[in-house]
């Protein structure tokens, strides 16, 4: 299996997501510098978190429109599947290829610690290391990861089963205290139609040896690699 | 021609800056604000001097870029 991970100026996890991706795949991901033309045929493309040209604007606004992103979404349009971690969330949303928009956390400040994440579904080919309903724990850091979608576009999701993560607390159950940034119905992560593109504000790649206090996160890189190789 | 833009967030959107904002000024002592909504503001020197042409171009980059239309609105003002 390849992977690409593109890194834009103000990217700061790619390291991260190259040491979790290797840890898998037995191989190193391609590092893809933003202002390419072109993303080499990978199986894999990898949008990953940091402040993208600092997030001028909107988060993830300006990284949408960079020549990359044009390549990115030609692949993603003939199925080669996209993950986007936190700025690859807003990324994704800011192009449309997911639907909804990050806004400002509810409380206004920057939130760093572990969460906890109910898994919606294991029918993906990213979340089939897990079981539907699992309750994981993962870390967020980011001051724009306040999902909002309207009432007729969070329905649909929910009847196309393309919530893919939910904050919650340790028993699964979803309330306000356990969102640490307002999300609507509480929604950390999200699929596109066709499931293909996933986009997520936690950081799995970040929960992958026991070094970093857990490692649940691990299981989201290698039901990948089992899917994808 | 100078073009000004105003993006706002869309009715129904929760503005927690702006509802900060508010509470600040309540805390200073000015009475009666009923609500903040927070807001940005561009200003664009074109190089286009027909009107409708400039304010057809700057819809354009609106809907592109500089608002989201998820979540804001837009009103464009030209300088004429």
């Amino acid at each position: 299996m390849k992977a690409a991970v593109i890194v834009f100026p103000g990217t700061n996890r790619e390291q991260d997501m190259v040491d979790a991706l290797s840890a898998c795949m037995g191989n190193d991901p391609i590092l893809v510098w933003h202002g390419d033309p072109t993303v080499p045929d990978v199986d894999l493309i990898v949008l990953p978190g940091g402040f993208s040209y600092g997030d001028y604007l909107r988060s993830g606004a300006m990284a949408a429109r960079s020549p990359v992103m044009r390549d990115i979404i030609a692949k993603s349009e003939k199925g080669v599947p996209v993950l986007g971690v936190c700025n690859g969330f807003q990324i994704l949303t800011e192009t449309g290829m997911l639907p909804g928009a990050l806004m400002r956390n509810a409380d206004l400040k920057f939130v760093c610690k572990d969460v906890r994440l109910k898994v919606e579904t294991s029918q993906s080919l990213f979340a089939g290391g897990y079981q539907a309903g699992q309750v994981i724990r993962v870390p967020v850091a980011h001051h724009d990861g306040n999902y909002f979608a309207d009432e007729e576009t969070l329905d649909r999701l929910e009847d196309r089963g393309q919530i893919a993560f939910r904050y919650c607390d340790e028993d699964g159950g979803l309330n306000r205290d356990a969102n640490p940034n307002g999300s609507i119905r509480n929604i950390a992560g999200i699929y596109n139609e066709a499931k293909t593109v996933l986009g997520m504000m936690p950081h799995p790649e970040n929960m992958i040896e026991s070094a970093q206090g857990g490692t649940d996160g691990l299981a989201l890189f290698s039901g990948m690699v089992e899917a994808l190789s | 021609m100078k073009a000004r833009v105003h993006v706002t967030l869309k009715t129904g959107v929760l503005d927690p800056q702006g509802k900060a904002v508010a509470h600040a000024l309540d805390s200073l002592g000015f009475e009666g604000v009923n609500d903040v909504r927070q807001g940005k503001y561009l200003e664009l020197d074109l190089a286009e001097n027909d009107p409708d042409k400039a304010h057809a171009a700057v819809d354009d980059m609106c809907r592109k870029l500089l608002a989201n239309m998820v979540i804001e609105n837009y009103a464009i003002e030209l300088d004429t």
